[in-house]
């Protein structure tokens, strides 16, 4: 099956990743998924740098098609939003993963632009009593 | 505020969540603030602290510890006939929270207000993200398909459903849509009363 060019954002990043798809499964070579998100499919599980998340159902992640997508957004307890047609899925943040940070009661940092083009973070306010406001114009 | 407090180690830091400079833009001109006035167009901060909706205010102490979770207050008495919180004992709150150290809430206390994200609310941030996407891209009919997606996995989340209506053409405050969700009823953090004096 030829491979198409598709649009994945991880967290925020925007990487393109050639993939094969059967109706709405996207699976991805093994080099295809180690060049665009640095996993690789080990004995161990899925591994990058030192660190390896194990597959429990390795059967559904593996085909000879190669990775499926929604197998390893779940092997990574990890949100998957996913239009076929158009050829753009979202690897959304874990909620086990955002709730421990939460409860680690360390603000999460983040770096953000001001009107100027300015990037701030909010680390860069240590030191001081922050009060973070979330506001919208709707 | 800021001019008041900012010498005595305070600083807000604003963060908008609007898709597009130009909807936050006026709002911080008029205010020229000294502050960082950040926006989010991606909802980042919004993922990081489960934010639900807006205005949203979280208090973090100089170690960067957040010290009263995500919580409704207004800094102004604009909305005050609609939401019924003057904004007079938040900003009395603030000021002790700065000049006397009052106001911090015990780690557990923290821990047993805040709201945790769950595995639908992180699934409609990231449909909300994919809908973002295509919008951007001019796929404006398979946005509003992942748009309503995320809706109806966080019904309530008015990041999501209040704030994706401008993306999508549809006014924020004077539309069916958004008197729906009014009358569904605004999204509350169970966050306890502020210290009174």
């Amino acid at each position: 099956m030829p491979s198409e060019r598709m649009t994945l954002i991880d967290e925020g990043r925007v990487v393109p990743l050639d993939v094969t798809l059967h109706g709405d499964a996207v699976r991805i070579s093994p080099d295809a998924l180690a060049a665009a998100l640095g996993w690789r499919l080990e004995a161990q599980g899925l591994c990058r740098g030192d660190v390896c998340v194990p597959v429990r159902d390795r059967a559904a992640l593996v085909s000879p098609d190669g990775i499926d997508l929604a197998a390893l957004a779940r092997a990574f307890d990890r949100p998957l939003a996913l239009d076929a047609d158009e050829r753009v899925a979202v690897l959304g943040a874990s909620a086990a993963e955002r709730g421990a940070r939460l409860e680690s009661l360390e603000a999460p940092d983040f770096a953000l632009p001001d009107l100027a083009g300015r990037t701030h973070a909010l680390r860069d306010q240590r030191g001081k009593k922050t009060l973070l406001i979330a506001w919208a114009s709707w | 505020m800021y001019d008041e407090l900012g010498e005595r180690g305070f600083v807000p830091v604003t963060v908008a969540l609007d898709q597009s400079l130009d909807a936050a833009r006026p709002y911080i001109e008029r205010a020229q603030p000294k502050h960082p006035a950040l926006i989010d167009t991606e909802h980042v901060v919004a993922d990081l602290f489960n934010i639900v909706n807006v205005p949203t205010m979280v208090w973090i102490d100089e170690r960067g510890r957040i010290v009263r979770p995500n919580d409704a207050q207004f800094g102004t008495d604009t909305f005050v006939a609609l939401t019924g919180r003057p904004s007079a004992p938040f900003l009395a709150a603030i000021r002790r929270w700065v000049l006397r150290g009052e106001g911090a809430m015990p780690a557990e206390d923290v821990r047993a207000d805040q709201v945790l994200p769950s595995r639908e609310q992180q699934e409609a941030r990231a449909e909300f993200t994919l809908a973002w996407y295509l919008h951007q891209r001019g796929s404006a009919a398979a946005a509003a398909r992942h748009f309503e997606r995320a809706g109806r996995l966080a019904p309530g989340d008015w990041t999501i459903r209040r704030g994706s209506l401008p993306i999508r053409g549809i006014d924020s405050m004077a539309s069916e849509e958004f008197l729906a969700l009014w009358q569904e009823g605004v999204p509350r953090y169970p966050t306890r009363d502020l210290p009174e004096s």
